[in-house]
């Protein structure tokens, strides 16, 4: 589903290059339920965000469902994205002027579609039935995240990537959220890619690749 | 792309921010009414010209000369056939036998029926249809009132006394400001030769009109005459000719009023902008998310774009419904300088275009900080520090540049009706606005280093100029740009009034002259003013001549060259004079003034415009066609002359010893401090020689002060919606800001910072706005106004300090006006409410 060979990010840092990620190769098979986790500045989120085309390497090359994404334009891999990948934000990244209905809507408006009656049903798998017109301000950050899974969802997408999604919720919360992304993991064999610092949290996952320094440490079954 | 997507994104985005969207509509909105209302004018003007154009002329057709009709011109009117009616029109002093003053006034001797088309409205009515029945005359009611008559008396003119019968309320074709040099009065033309005034050198416009028969077209009857009669000098007007001149001539007023508007609105686009930008940088996160989600760059421009287009639409809509209403009220401002009425209706095409310019503006300025939004990466959504990818050149944002440019052209070249006014005008405005753009850059540098030395309020207050999206650039653009307008009206006035400045006791200029004097009258002028105590300045001789030949080409042939510039210098009649040293407002330019008698050929001195239309220089020849009698002359030297000063000035003149036994009259010019003298002086003047007329100076200043006041305030009022755009944008920043502030403010004031201290913070940012924006723009207008002053109206540039002082310091009160509002609205919150929505 996803495999990358000799990933490489530098960036350029007060002048001088500052290797982030180097030389990553990875497969994830279809319908796995991976974590990686690292200490903060380990390349986690690097790695996600190149992984999910929101960044381009300095070298090296990633598959995506089958798709080269350097030979896609920056709109291209935005079709792609929109079409078989869902995300989920430590910080929810929810759009303030829609309301919880229309934020789950808008994967599928930007594909010129648009299916209510399945937003309003995820809203309820996510606790949220009744919510739906509710401005994210008028949310709890866990209510929010949970608009965001359900967002994340709503286009059935065939990977998703979930950076620190308890990162900024209580710990009860949090397990309720990792509780649902397992459940629709399972229930829609979605592939799901989990980028954390929380030990515990990555423990649920059906494999874990740790992440030191740019370089993969280790990788084992959970 | 999906547009439905976008549609819909943009109109939910709007939904939820619609309050602080408002303002960025409303940046449009006053330059929108602006254009609407002087462009709705403009046409209403030009219809009410085309319906009342009959009516301006009275007639079909007209025959005007300077001198009595030719008999050529006679035939041509006896073989047009029709209705014909004469008007002599000439300027008299008018008196009474009691009254203690002359008035000059504008006579009109009218024989037949005119006019035939339109009608003199008088009080009492009817009294227009009395005036042929004896020796009666119609006058305005300012000679009665200055010289204390009341209808039924006597007015004396010339050596005839007229009996006033009523008083003109309305003539068709006049504009308001004509009697301002001087009142109308309407005699019969029976009574014009026992008046005695069209002796030699007297000046009169003598006007045949002529209405015609049926079925007889005006216009090639004109054709057909007009080359015959053009060497004689007789004039043919028709009712198309000078339907096309006065349309011309106002359209341009409209056209120079529009332009002063359209800046309105480019400030308004400004405004849009810097809405836009702010808007944008609170929904980079927004954007981020959404391109994760696979949106593409262009849909979400899109949205943006979509959405300040919507806006900008609804406020370009108020704008042109607030504008047919202003548009309203512009005859009551403008109606003193257009001679038809003006009959107002609703100008939807100006509304339509109007809106459709408010829009284009708004889009093309929203663009610039809506491409920033393409340049958001994915990437943003999961690290705030993830830069735009730079990528080489950005042709979209050079495009939006060069569109942008274009745009201000084509607006202005539009408005004005001309590529190179438009051009001139668009770098004007954009040299301005990079002024003020360099003026707020100063004041945030300074800001920087004065920060420190400051109490911790103030210090607070200049900071805020500098802190992260602030809208310093912005607001000194708006509200200078306004300030500035004003400032240059302000100071062109005042420089053209000072000019004309006769009445000041210290002003040593003359305020008063006598002119065609006939030379035996001469002695006898000098000695009634020598008796009343006053020392006049040497009379100085007139001549009145044309051109026969130059350089040995004769007249007829250089006019007949079409091609040929300055045919008015060829066909005017010349008013010269003869000296034997130059006066004070002369500058010789080329040649060498003469000292030796004069020879076979006179010698002539020429003011240097003249020359260059006639392409004459030192060493030519021109013959001069004096009463009948050719004198050649030599072009000896070339004069500069300054026309601004009250002075007998002259486009040519002669060497002593040529034109003294020509036929000639005097003017001689005195200062009278005391008006009742110079009443008094007029009076016994007109009493004893009825055909020299006095001109009081301090009359004509007066008159010419309150037609540039008229003309200033039409200017101001087009000014004023500049700096109404200017307050909305300062509101607008303000209301962008506001979150931040409220959020500042409630953080200060858990620290313990008072209510008085708040104000204070607020207080210092706007005053600091506001000296920098009224400086620049004071500055920016002192420089534009003396540029006007010496290029253009070439005079002498000065300031009014005390007003000038007076334009800053409301640009600082309006400013802090609004800051002070902002900052109490701010300080009105508990600090608790905004932490709690804080943590929301």
């Amino acid at each position: 589903m996803i495999r990358c060979e000799g990933l490489t990010r530098e960036y350029q840092s007060g002048g001088q290059p500052l290797i982030v990620l180097k030389n990553i190769t990875l497969a994830v098979e279809a319908g796995a339920f991976l974590a990686i986790v690292g200490p903060s500045g380990s390349g986690k989120t690097t790695l996600l965000g190149l992984l999910a085309g929101l960044d381009r390497p300095s070298s090296g090359q990633v598959t995506l469902d089958g798709v080269r994404l350097d030979s896609l334009t920056e709109d291209g891999r935005a079709r792609l994205r929109g079409e078989r990948v869902g995300f989920v934000f430590q910080s929810f990244q929810l759009v303030p002027t829609l309301t919880a209905l229309e934020n789950v809507l808008v994967p599928l408006e930007l594909l010129g579609r648009s299916d209510e009656p399945r937003a309003r049903q995820l809203l309820g798998s996510v606790g949220l039935a009744g919510r739906e017109q509710h401005y994210p301000a008028q949310l709890s950050g866990g209510e929010q995240q949970r608009v965001a899974l359900a967002r994340a969802f709503i286009n059935t997408p065939r990977i998703l990537f979930a950076d620190e999604p308890t990162g900024n919720l209580d710990a009860a919360t949090g397990a309720t959220i990792i509780a649902l992304m397992r459940e629709l993991n399972e229930a829609h064999g979605t592939t799901l890619v989990l980028v954390t610092h929380d030990q515990d949290l990555a423990r649920q996952a059906r494999r874990i690749v740790h992440l030191a320094d740019g370089v993969i440490v280790s990788d084992s079954a959970a | 792309m999906m547009f439905s997507f976008v549609l819909r994104m943009a109109r939910r985005d709007t939904r939820a921010g619609w309050r602080r969207l408002f303002l960025l509509a409303g940046g449009v909105t006053a330059g929108v009414a602006a254009l609407v209302a002087i462009n709705g004018f403009t046409a209403n003007l030009r219809d009410s010209i085309a319906s009342q154009a009959r009516q301006l002329l009275g007639a079909d057709l007209s025959f005007e000369s300077r001198s009595p009709l030719p008999d050529q011109a006679r035939a041509a009117l006896d073989s047009i056939g029709g209705t014909e009616s004469a008007v002599t029109s000439f300027s008299a002093m008018a008196y009474t036998g009691g009254s203690e003053t002359a008035r000059l006034t504008q006579m009109s001797a009218v024989t037949g029926g005119w006019p035939f088309y339109g009608t003199i409205e008088t009080s009492p009515a009817g009294a227009w249809g009395q005036l042929q029945s004896g020796r009666h005359v119609i006058v305005d009611p300012s000679l009665l009132t200055s010289l204390g008559v009341r209808l039924g008396d006597s007015i004396t003119v010339g050596e005839t006394r007229l009996r006033v019968i009523g008083t003109i309320a309305a003539v068709p074709g006049d504009v308001g400001v004509r009697n301002a040099f001087g009142p109308r009065a309407f005699m019969r033309g029976a009574d014009l030769d026992a008046t005695g005034l069209l002796g030699f050198g007297a000046r009169a416009e003598h006007a045949v009109f002529v209405r015609l028969p049926p079925g007889a077209d005006a216009q090639s009857i004109a054709e057909t005459w007009r080359p015959r009669l053009r060497d004689l000098r007789v004039r043919i007007h028709t009712v198309a000719d000078d339907q096309v001149r006065l349309d011309n001539a106002l359209t341009r007023l409209g056209n120079f009023l529009a332009l002063v508007a359209l800046v309105a609105l480019l400030l308004g686009g400004l405004g849009v902008a810097s809405a836009v930008h702010v808007h944008i940088k609170g929904k980079l996160q927004s954007v981020a998310m959404l391109r994760c989600l696979g949106a593409t760059s262009g849909q979400m421009v899109g949205v943006y774009l979509v959405q300040a287009g919507l806006l900008a639409l609804g406020g370009s809509i108020a704008g042109a419904a607030i504008g047919l209403l202003v548009q309203k009220a512009l005859p009551a401002l403008l109606g003193d300088f257009v001679p038809v009425d003006v009959v107002f209706h609703p100008s939807w095409a100006a509304a339509a275009v109007g809106t459709v310019m408010g829009l284009w503006v708004a889009v093309v300025f929203a663009l610039l900080p809506l491409l920033e939004v393409r340049r958001v990466p994915p990437l943003a959504a999961l690290r705030q520090d993830a830069s735009a990818g730079s990528g080489g050149r950005d042709w979209w944002r050079i495009g939006t540049l060069a569109a942008l440019g274009l745009t201000i052209i084509l607006l202005s070249t539009w408005q004005s009706r001309s590529v190179r006014t438009g051009i001139i005008f668009a770098l004007a405005v954009l040299v301005v606005l990079a002024m003020l753009r360099i003026a707020a850059a100063l004041l945030m540098r300074l800001a920087r280093a004065l920060a420190p030395a400051l109490p911790f309020s103030a210090r607070q207050g200049i900071l805020n100029l500098r802190r992260p999206s602030n809208q310093t650039s912005t607001v000194i653009l708006a509200i200078g740009f306004g300030a500035f307008l004003l400032a240059t009206v302000l100071l062109v006035q005042h420089t053209l009034l000072r000019t004309l400045d006769v009445s000041s006791p210290s002003s040593a200029n003359a305020n008063m002259v006598f002119f065609d004097i006939q030379p035996s009258q001469l002695a006898g002028t000098d000695s009634m003013l020598r008796s009343a105590g006053i020392v006049a300045s040497p009379s100085v001789a007139i001549v009145p001549m044309r051109i026969a030949s130059v350089r040995g080409i004769p007249v007829s042939t250089l006019q007949a060259d079409t091609l040929r510039d300055g045919r008015w210098a060829l066909r005017r009649e010349y008013r010269s004079t003869w000296r034997d040293t130059m006066v004070a407002s002369e500058k010789l330019v080329a040649g060498r003034w003469w000292s030796a008698p004069a020879g076979d050929t006179a010698r002539i001195s020429v003011e240097q415009d003249v020359a260059g239309e006639l392409g004459v220089s030192v060493g030519d020849g021109i013959v001069w066609n004096v009463q009948g009698t050719l004198i050649p002359t030599v072009v000896a030297s070339i004069r500069s002359v300054d026309w601004t000063r009250f002075e007998p000035n002259f486009f040519v003149v002669f060497q002593p010893g040529v034109l003294e036994a020509a036929p000639h009259t005097w003017v001689t010019l005195a200062r009278i401090p005391a008006a009742e003298s110079r009443g008094l002086l007029s009076r016994r003047i007109a009493e004893r020689y009825p055909n020299v007329t006095s001109l009081d100076l301090t009359l004509i200043q007066g008159a010419i002060t309150s037609l540039l006041g008229k003309v200033t305030l039409a200017i101001r009022f087009m000014a004023l919606f500049s700096l109404l755009t200017g307050l909305v944008v300062l509101v607008g920043a303000i209301a962008t800001s506001r979150f931040q502030r409220v959020r500042e403010a409630a953080l200060l004031r858990t620290l313990g910072a008072s209510r008085h201290q708040l104000v204070t913070v607020a207080l210092t940012e706007y005053a600091a706005l506001g000296i920098v924006a009224g400086a620049a723009a004071l500055l920016l207008g002192g420089f534009a106004a003396w540029s006007l002053s010496h290029w253009i109206f070439q005079v002498a540039f000065s300031v009014p300090v005390g007003s000038a002082v007076m334009l800053v310091m409301a640009t600082v009160v309006v400013t802090m006006l609004v800051g002070l509002w902002t900052a109490l609205d701010v300080a009105r919150q508990t600090p608790l409410e905004v932490l709690r929505g804080m943590l929301e």
